[in-house]
């Protein structure tokens, strides 16, 4: 088996003693978290940081909350966690068809939430999942926390806004009315990275698309979001027309590219088919018509 | 630096590099070579152990992120020279032929019926969905871990 | 539905009763062990003093090798040696033998031929310094073209892989072809349809869970190396180091200790292992080298890879007349096949399937490619999964054309028992087989006029399921020695049967197990031409200096040969049992019968004695007849007269999701046939094992290369294999037809599913697709193939996509 390259490590006991490390660190090291996506690449030694800041001792920051209108997650939580948790099925429904499809059940135990979406791999399911929710993630850093949307939050594959100095605390996600939701994934294998994912999330107004919110990873969406089919379908019905255009808009602008997952134009169907199917079951769920 | 864990119910300490992964630890630095390894991608899960209450796989893991804590391996299964009904369910239903996979194997199965103990089929599956047999096919396994179930499962 | 209901249970009537005794579904003595983790394998064992190897391979797929600087790895605190290819220059050991009559590079030293190709060796205290000192070795390439599409590899223009070869100017390596040609052409030119395709059998690779490895140890004062290596041959391995390093062979012992898995992977000798020899030999220390994952996907023996064009001739009314097939065998770099040296294309002349021809013919061409050596590998029976693919789906693509249902076809054609010794018309002698009843049973478990009709229903819904057979006659158990040998050694493997004063038994046998439970399955074949239990007989194997000489462990050869040896010399142990029985007995020999585990007196069958009794006599001072031997041990060589040759029919229902190409299996039902069967158990789980091998080969296996030579199956989040949730739970039936000359009849079962499930699987696919116009897709059966399939255009599987 492979093993990563020498390294320093530090064990952070809170958030201020994590980013005074940080601070002192700066670019040289990095955080570990469940370390499911950062020692594996340290192992084929892609990823050589000098020295690990280990926050698992952080416990204040593994929670899923209800908070008024608001679920809060703390990006500590585990996958594992994510999916068990009954707060989050009630309100989220995505958030477990996703995790139910993110690697396997025993790299789900130690893996987190935080660690994947700052991992940024542009084939990340919970990328997707989160920008369909239109959630906000909330950063830490030495000057106090910020806010940015989690459409905003990624820059480029494996790049996020997150700063060398701070860390990603928290995912807030607004809860609305008439809200339902759903994950479509296609991969080669179970525990694969996906070929095309999509993520929906639709809330309604009696009859009409109040709002819509659609996600997109491993196809080259743009933040990982299809903003043109989202804009397409508010104020429209939802109908088995309007959700397969949707699904037409949302492959017409994203950018797939070819990889032994697959070509291009199938990943662009994909996009669009996945799309209309995740919607579908968004709109259903958002009627009460299926859990 | 120094790491303790508790191993299968002993402590150990000993001085390590950052970057020693537990699976190592487990089998170089103390000996006990029934847990495996058999990637370099965390895809084949011949490495899992419990950390504390969970199955982990310990070549993801570093050795110094189980300082403090407990790990349970395939030789803390049982006790004394009675075996863990899912180590008899693994002999009684040919659910091993290598036995390299085994040891994560019967340590997940162990975690499950701890938490389920009558699964369906198709939940023993997707409890084992992370990791790979190459012997058997995996049909025996299933049928290992629901006699298990099925004859003192429950601890 | 549960697997317990979905289960059949084999009923009285479909096995062949062999009466009592320890034959039978009883639990296997090593598991004991193992699941208390107390398996030894190779990178369990640690010895004082031992030092850790790692190998520095190549980046680029073909590059001249400028320079090599190890001078910073050497200076690393903890590394102790830095080997490269002119350092086993010097000492005549860089170059090394294949098992086809060609050479293969231990450490380079002109050109790397293969991307992974080993470069360095260095050996360090542990095996993170080993990793560390790597990066400290300074490699100069100068890059040249690679040759990776084997379809190029002949063309006028392309690379020359080989210039270590003298005289040799271009990528070609052998032209083999078996049947009669003439009467073939005039089959085909005559018949009313025929039928023709191309298909890939993809480049796949075994992965055992264990990856490759080795410890070796020199003593300088007896001179002996003992190594400790995860081989699947080990006294072959042993003659080989002999050979290669000038050691005498007495001097050298090699351990299998117990082995993660093999599947082929583990019978070749690999530079790491020569490396660590040489390292052991030159810093006087144990070394021990194990591969990571990467280095055993890139670098160890491959499997398949086999551009096949084929063809089948029929009447108008179903009667299959002829095969013709032209194969284009990508061997990588160096030609390390491992088979019996006469048959260059292994067994793949048994294409002509389970059906009555009345002529066939094949050709094939082998060339070298920048890509790793092997190609026989993965339980492939020499060949026979890539010969039953092209069969079984020409088959089904004539039953498409005829418009025929196909398991309709192959019951008009498959051979009848009464043809039996059948020779086909590439010469194999098939021993026995009761083929219509297999498939007959198979269909009954399937249920399979309720699936057609369900498929019916389905279609009119817009809903697609597919329906695959797969006929296949497997050819193991190699071989007749005067036919089959392997670099000179012929086929022939020894048992040796040491019976201890109290009637104990320990039998020595020259196969490695790698999970198939020889410790348990041969304890039961001598106990019950003993009289024994199985208990009473341990298994010895694996270690060199405890065993009788044999070719090991692949090819499905353990239970027809060297069970039969094992046989073999039970037999003389039971009739010099006989001598001393009648001493003990004061009777002649003739008045004595072997009933029910003893030697009884005729017709007064109380009287008798047991083996341990008469273990005990033998031993004693009792006096012996004139030319009878004290003791009772014995040993014997097997030649075995023929192959033995299971056959079995598989159905393969899947479910086709046409807008992302999804395919599900939903159902896999198998009737095996491998003569009699000793521990019914360990054979089914033989069989769950290869149908999980068809599903992944057929749906996601590949080791695919880019146009630079790279290799992109290096890992397993590339090179995928399936897990519990890809493989139902498989719904086996048995019948039972010996072999008519094999002394129990048994015929070995280890290959048989992967030879025979991977066109069962792609059969149904293609039968999910058939509204779609789909006539052939190649595996892997990956949803983006599937899709592309269905819109006409489809992908090749072998190379890179993106």
């Amino acid at each position: 088996m492979q093993v990563p390259a020498q390294v320093e490590y530090e064990k952070a006991a809170s958030v201020e003693h994590a980013l005074t490390l940080l601070a002192r660190y700066g670019s040289a090291a990095r955080v570990l978290a469940g370390g499911h996506s950062l020692i594996p690449m340290m192992k084929l030694r892609l990823a050589q940081p000098e020295v690990l800041i280990d926050i698992n001792a952080i416990t204040d920051l593994c929670y899923i909350n209800l908070t008024g209108a608001q679920l809060r997650i703390g990006t500590l939580t585990r996958h594992a966690q994510l999916l068990d948790s009954q707060l989050i099925g009630e309100h989220f429904a995505i958030l477990h068809d996703a995790e139910r499809v993110i690697a396997d059940p025993i790299v789900r135990n130690w893996g987190t939430v935080g660690g994947s979406l700052c991992q940024a791999d542009p084939s990340e399911d919970l990328s997707a999942a989160f920008a369909a929710l239109k959630g906000t993630m909330v950063i830490h850093g030495p000057d106090g926390s910020r806010e940015v949307s989690a459409r905003e939050f990624h820059t480029g594959p494996y790049e996020t806004v997150v700063g060398p100095a701070e860390l990603l605390t928290e995912i807030t996600l607004p809860i609305r009315p008439g809200g339902g939701s759903g994950y479509q994934k296609v991969s080669r294998r179970t525990g694969d990275w996906p070929v095309g994912a999509a993520g929906a999330a639709i809330w309604l107004s009696g009859d009409v698309i109040a709002d819509a919110g659609i996600g997109l990873t491993a196809v080259g969406a743009t933040h990982f979001a299809a903003a043109e089919a989202e804009e397409y379908l508010r104020g429209k019905i939802a109908t088995e027309e309007t959700l397969a255009r949707a699904g037409e808009i949302a492959a017409e602008n994203c950018r797939p590219a070819s990889d032994q997952r697959g070509p291009a134009d199938y990943k662009r169907h994909l996009a669009s088919e996945l799309t209309t199917r995740a919607l579908r079951l968004a709109v259903a769920r958002a009627r009460g018509q299926a859990t | 630096m120094k790491v303790t864990v508790t191993v299968n119910g002993s402590e150990y300490s000993r001085d390590v590099e950052p970057r020693l992964l537990l699976i190592h630890l487990l089998r170089d630095e103390l000996g006990l070579t029934g847990s495996h390894w058999g990637c370099d991608t965390s895809n084949c899960g011949a490495c899992v152990v419990w950390l504390d209450e969970t199955p982990v796989k310990s070549c993801t893991v570093l050795a110094v992120m189980a300082d403090g804590r407990r790990v349970l391996t395939v030789e803390g299964l049982g006790s004394g020279a009675a075996l863990d009904p899912v180590q008899q369910g693994f002999a009684e239903c040919h659910g091993l032929q290598c036995g390299f996979c085994t040891p994560g194997m019967m340590l997940t199965a162990r975690w499950l019926l701890d938490r389920s103990p009558d699964p369906s089929p198709a939940e023993v599956r997707e409890a084992i969905s992370g990791q790979i047999c190459r012997c058997t096919g995996y049909e025996n396994i299933v049928r290992a871990v629901l006699w298990a179930a099925k004859n003192g499962g429950g601890r | 539905m549960g697997c317990e209901e979905r289960r059949r249970p084999v009923t009285d009537h479909e096995i062949a009763a062999h009466g009592t005794g320890p034959y039978g579904a009883i639990p296997r003595k090593e598991d004991a062990r193992f699941v208390r983790g107390q398996g030894t394998f190779v990178d369990d064992i640690s010895l004082p003093g031992m030092l850790h190897g790692a190998i520095l391979r190549s980046p680029l797929a073909h590059a001249r090798i400028v320079s090599v600087d190890v001078t910073a790895a050497l200076a690393h605190p903890k590394v102790e040696a830095v080997l490269t290819g002119a350092d086993l220059a010097e000492r005549g050991l860089a170059w090394m033998p294949t098992l086809s009559a060609d050479v293969q590079a231990v450490l380079a030293t002109d050109k790397v031929r293969f991307q992974g190709q080993e470069v360095a060796f260095v050996v360090a205290q542990d095996r993170y310094a080993a990793r560390d000192a790597l990066e400290l070795i300074v490699v100069d390439y100068e890059p040249l073209p690679p040759v990776v599409d084997a379809l190029t590899a002949l063309a006028e223009d392309a690379p020359l892989v080989r210039d270590d070869l003298e005289n040799r100017t271009d990528n070609h390596i052998f032209d083999w072809s078996a049947g009669d040609k003439a009467a073939t052409d005039e089959v085909f030119a005559a018949a009313d349809v025929t039928v023709g395709c191309d298909m890939i059998y993809p480049r796949s690779h075994p992965a055992p869970l264990e990856t490759c490895g080795i410890i070796a140890a020199c003593d300088a004062v007896t001179g002996r190396l003992t190594l400790w290596s995860t081989s699947q041959a080990p006294h072959a391995h042993r003659t080989l180091y002999a050979l290669i390093t000038g050691l005498p062979e007495h001097k050298i012992r090699i351990v299998s200790p117990d082995l993660g898995g093999g599947f082929g992977s583990k019978v070749p000798v690999y530079p790491g292992y020569l490396c660590a020899i040489a390292a052991a030999m030159l810093t006087g220390r144990p070394v021990k080298w194990v591969e990571d994952r990467s280095e055993n996907l890139m670098s160890t023996t491959f499997a398949r890879d086999y551009h096949m064009h084929g063809e089948i001739a029929a009447t108008a009314d179903g009667r299959i007349l002829g095969l013709r097939a032209r194969v284009l065998a990508d061997h990588g770099a160096f030609n390390a096949t491992a088979q019996p040296t006469k048959y260059p294309a292994g067994f793949f002349h048994i294409f002509t399937g389970s059906y009555d021809l009345q002529a066939a013919f094949c050709e094939v061409t082998g060339v070298y490619t920048n890509k790793a050596p092997g190609g026989v590998a993965y339980s492939c029976s020499f060949r026979i999964t890539e010969a039953v693919y092209l069969v079984e789906r020409l088959v089904d693509m004539l039953a498409r054309r005829l418009g025929m249902d196909p398991a309709e076809l192959r019951m008009r054609n498959l051979l009848r028992p009464e043809q039996f010794p059948y020779t086909c018309p590439t010469g194999w002698q098939y021993d026995s087989g009761d083929y219509l009843r297999a498939l007959a049973l198979a269909m009954d478990i399937a249920g399979y006029p309720e699936l057609r009709r369900e498929q019916a229903q389905r279609r009119a819904r817009g809903e697609y399921m597919g329906i695959g057979i797969s006929f296949f006659t497997e050819g193991v158990g190699a071989g007749p020695r005067t036919h089959m040998d392997i670099l000179g050694l012929g086929m022939a493997d020894g048992a040796d049967l040491r019976v201890h004063p109290t009637g104990k038994v320990v039998l020595g046998i020259s196969v490695q197990t790698q999970g198939q439970g020889h410790e348990t399955t041969f304890a039961q074949i001598v106990a019950h031409e003993l009289g024994l239990t199985p208990d009473d007989v341990e298994v010895v194997h694996g270690d060199t200096d405890r065993t009788p000489f044999g070719l090991g462990t692949y090819g499905s050869r353990s239970t027809p040969v060297s069970g039969a040896a094992a046989v073999l010399a039970a037999r003389k142990v039971r009739d010099r049992a006989r001598l001393v029985a009648a001493a003990m007995l004061e009777l002649s020999p003739d008045d004595l019968e072997w009933l029910d585990g003893k030697w009884r007196v005729r017709g007064d069958p109380e009287r008798a004695a047991g083996i341990a009794e008469i273990a005990m006599a033998a031993h004693s001072a009792l006096e012996l007849p004139a030319g009878v031997e004290g003791h009772l041990d014995a040993s014997a060589v097997y030649n075995p007269p023929n192959l033995t040759f299971p056959f079995g029919a598989y159905i393969c229902v899947t479910d086709v999701d046409p807008a992302t190409g999804e395919v599900k299996v939903r159902r896999f039902i198998a009737v095996d046939d491998c003569g009699v069967r000793i521990n019914p158990m360990i054979v089914e789980g033989q069989v769950h094992r290869g149908l999980a091998d068809g599903i992944g080969m057929a749906l996601m296996q590949a080791i695919v290369f880019d146009e630079a030579g790279n290799c992109l199956g290096g890992s397993f989040m590339d090179y995928l294999l399936p897990t519990a949730l890809e493989c139902p739970s498989p719904e086996l039936g048995a019948t039972v037809t010996p072999s008519p000359h094999h002394p129990i009849g048994a015929k070995g079962i280890g290959e048989s599913a992967t030879v025979g499930s991977p066109p069962a699987v792609v059969n149904s696919v293609v039968d999910a697709l058939a509204p779609f116009g789909v006539e052939h897709a190649d595996m892997p059966l990956t949803p983006a193939m599937v899709w592309r399939a269905i819109q006409g255009r489809p992908l090749r599987s072998d190379l890179a996509l993106g």
